[in-house]
């Protein structure tokens, strides 16, 4: 963690949240893998949680999750990482057991290990990273990139006749009952990014009182496999990918809103 | 504890339970389901955690994660289940942790039969999923070594960190016979240091079996290397019978080896002089006294319930010092201690014609 | 001494606990004891049969392909089983039931009318004593005391009050076997 010296007439508006490891991350300039980082840091160290956390990183773009996070971590298997904070959970019931994973780790490869972790009411929690797009092997097609979308493997724009359709995670998971709190945010702009947090922070409680599984889906940009600028990366979730997954509230039990 | 008519599967998980095992987590398939069976009975009892995973996949990967944590964590499959979980040991085995891994073996390739087969052998000794390493690997031929290698398994894996693999087959799986179960031992309430139980009042742990630095990965190896050089060393186990003279020495494990022991004695009251040597660990397999036996004998005859898989093994303990015959069946057909004795008397009318009259038999029974 | 016995018949008709209830007589007597069913789908409604091996030193295979004493509930398991018993051996069946007449001559028959006696002594479940009854007297590797004891250990909690019901299947079993019949 930073060291931050003050003086008398300074206030502290901003530090590294005690929950990120002071490391440099792989990440590449304009992807928002590190607002989510922060994102879930700051949550956790708002509710105190960074000694009894647990983090389960996925294959992908963010496999290196267990060193960015200072707390204890593991690297699960690409797709498992809810089977491995399953185990994790099941017996250590009082620690709090996170999966961090991308489209493709969680919506592919990962299919069966998700829906049966939600369908069990597995009291985990999944920050999901939906960028449309496998962007550790370098921008292939993932199961949420957009019909039309161009990859290095459609490079002629995804056909849906070849490939089929996206899967929207958020909508179909809401369907489970083990399911206690399924969201959908961005991380476009200020605002969506504030909800976002939001989010997190209702997930966590979630998990921490025993109410089931939870997952926040967070529309995330990869400019480097899109080919674009940063910004017109932002704009490309907007105008793109909110329209394919829309942001909302899929899946809030009663007592949820209660918290 | 009193001998008690116990089955092979029942018998593994409750020695699984009184050796303090926390965690269960599988999925069912024949012939290994009654051990699922008893562990969500028993499991539950006690407190502890069951849980039966959607995929074998999953099942292992959950013992993954459990694994994390220090406790003592299982499950249990057969062959095809068993391949499904390649991918989580190597996980394992690549992140340094200890676990127990049950095999009743069936007939394959694919779907293959339930029948009892030895057809794993190389995927479950050789590494049991991708990268240079092997579990510890022990074989029971009854009900009582099931039991007592069940316990063992446990002890090893915590020694070593590492992934101990229980390689039955539907025979000791299916079967009943009187054994005896070690008392409960109480689950251990002390957690490893290196375990994932929350970083409070001290630096975090991280678990990952990821290098990307060719030099870092190596060094990881060297580590994994080391270790298996160390269990080599220290945990080749074995059973021999009558090899004090024995011209022709019989090598099978598991349920082939206890059926040879049958065909071994009735060759013994007819006066041939054969012994048996019976592995217990598959990995490492019992090269150091094998190779001592290759100087007094003159040929072996392995005898598997396969194509012919652990006389690979048998042939590198050897040396080609002497002939190895193989006699096997395949596909869930059980080999006959008549059908073995026969096996032994043509070797030995073999040996007996002097040096280079040796043919090996045809390696598989048609 | 290795003594190899097989019972089949169709699911339900008490063939697993036969084997079982000879698998721990010999067990409590001192013996070596395996038994072993057949399992898998056939289990579910088909013919099933379970081995069971008493000897006096280890035994090798559970699994038995030649058996020296059958005993068969149904006609599928008398048409298995006939061929496959061991020359000398022998095959006890259940006459109530079983339709089919001997074919081999080195074989020795044993006709017990199983169901009968089962439905004259109550119920039908005792089927199997009867047919154990007869099993052990025709091959005395064990005695009916070792059986009535490992019945009393091993009897599930739920069928105790047949408990003497049982030792009596055993010895009209007994009695059906006084003269085994050499056929043809």
């Amino acid at each position: 963690m930073m060291t931050t010296t003050l003086n008398e007439t300074s206030t502290l508006v901003y530090e590294r949240p005690h929950s990120l490891a002071a490391c440099n991350t792989n990440y590449c300039p304009g992807c928002t893998h590190g607002v989510a980082h922060r994102l879930l840091a700051e949550a956790i160290d708002e509710l105190g949680l960074r000694e009894r956390t647990i983090l389960v990183a996925p294959v992908g773009c963010s496999v290196f999750a267990y060193k960015y996070f200072n707390m204890d971590g593991c690297e699960a298997a690409h797709g498992r990482a809810p089977a491995m904070a399953t185990g994790i959970k099941r017996v250590q019931p009082d620690k709090m057991v996170i999966t961090y994973q991308g489209d493709g780790d969680l919506a592919s490869i990962g299919m069966a290990e998700i829906v049966h972790a939600a369908a069990r009411g597995e009291n985990i929690t999944t920050i999901f990273v939906n960028n449309a797009i496998y962007g550790m092997t370098g921008g292939q097609m993932a199961p949420t990139s957009l019909p039309g979308q161009k990859t290095t493997s459609s490079p002629f724009g995804r056909d849906t006749i070849l490939t089929g359709y996206p899967v929207r995670m958020s909508e179909l998971l809401s369907t489970l009952d083990g399911a206690a709190y399924i969201v959908r945010r961005s991380l476009h702009d200020i605002a969506n990014i504030r909800k976002a947090k939001k989010a997190i922070l209702t997930a966590l409680k979630v998990q921490m009182n025993g109410m089931g599984f939870s997952m926040v889906e967070l529309l995330s940009s990869c400019p480097t496999n899109w080919g674009l600028e940063p910004v017109e990366a932002l704009h490309w979730i907007e105008h793109n990918m909110i329209p394919a997954f829309p942001l909302g509230d899929y899946k809030v039990i009663a007592e949820v809103r209660s918290l | 504890m009193a001998k008690e008519m116990l089955k092979g599967n029942i018998a593994i998980a409750e020695a699984a339970v009184r050796a303090g095992v926390e965690a269960y987590f599988g999925y069912p398939i024949t012939p290994q389901t009654e051990l699922l069976e008893h562990m969500s009975k028993r499991m539950i009892e006690l407190q502890r955690v069951f849980l039966q995973a959607e995929s074998e996949v999953a099942a292992i990967n959950m013992v993954y994660g459990a694994a994390c944590t220090g406790v003592r964590v299982m499950t249990s499959s057969s062959s095809p289940g068993f391949s499904l979980m390649q991918e989580g040991l190597s996980y394992i085995a690549g992140s340094d942790l200890p676990c127990v891994v049950v095999d009743v073996m069936r007939g394959g390739p694919g779907l293959g039969n339930i029948l009892p087969s030895q057809g794993d052998y190389f995927q479950i000794t050789r590494s049991a999923g991708h990268g240079d390493y092997h579990p510890i690997v022990l074989a029971p031929s009854s009900v009582q070594e099931a039991i007592d290698l069940t316990t063992l398994a446990f002890d090893l894996a915590d020694q070593y960190r590492h992934i101990v693999i229980v390689a039955a087959d539907g025979l000791i799986g299916q079967m009943m016979e009187p054994a005896e179960l070690p008392p409960m031992q109480s689950v251990r309430t002390n957690r490893p240091d290196w375990a994932l139980t929350g970083a409070d009042g001290r630096q975090p742990n991280s678990i990952a079996s990821f290098y990307l630095k060719a030099e870092e990965e190596e060094a990881f190896n060297q580590k994994i290397q080391n270790r298996l050089h160390e269990i080599r060393d220290a945990e080749q186990r074995f059973v021999e019978y009558y090899t004090d003279d024995c011209e022709l020495l019989v090598v099978g494990y598991g349920s082939a080896g206890r059926i040879a022991l049958s065909a071994v004695q009735t060759a013994r009251d007819n006066g041939i002089k054969v012994g048996l040597f019976r592995p217990l660990t598959l990995w490492p397999f019992p090269e150091k006294r094998l190779s001592e036996l290759t100087d007094m004998i003159g040929a072996c005859l392995v005898v598997e319930m396969s194509a012919g898989q652990m006389i690979e093994d048998v042939r590198l303990a050897t040396g080609g010092q002497i002939p190895v015959g193989f006699y096997g069946r395949m596909g869930g057909v059980i080999p006959m201690p008549d059908e073995i004795l026969q096996a032994i008397t043509t070797h030995c009318r073999q040996l007996k014609h002097g040096e280079g009259a040796f043919t090996p038999l045809e390696r598989v029974n048609s | 001494m290795q003594t190899e016995f097989i019972f089949a018949g169709f699911g339900g008709q008490g063939i697993m606990f036969a084997g079982q209830v000879l698998a721990y007589a010999g067990m409590d007597a001192g013996l070596e004891s395996t038994w072993i069913p057949s399992y898998g789908p056939e289990m579910r409604g088909g013919t099933a049969h379970c081995c069971v091996v008493l000897a006096d030193r280890p035994i090798g295979s559970p699994v038995v392909r030649n058996p020296q004493v059958a005993v068969v509930f149904n006609n599928p398991s008398f048409e298995k089983y006939e061929s496959n018993v061991t020359t000398g051996g022998l095959l006890v069946y259940n006459s109530s039931l079983i339709t089919l007449s001997p074919t081999r001559d080195t074989v020795e028959f044993l006709p017990v009318p199983a169901s009968a006696i089962a439905d004259e002594l109550g119920s039908m479940r005792l089927t199997n004593m009867v047919m154990l009854g007869a099993a052990i007297s025709s091959r005395p590797v064990l005695d009916l005391e070792d059986i009535k004891h490992a019945l009393e250990e091993h009897l599930p909690a739920h069928r105790r009050d047949l408990l003497q019901a049982n030792f009596k299947a055993l010895e009209r079993g007994m009695e059906c076997a006084v003269k085994p019949v050499l056929t043809r």
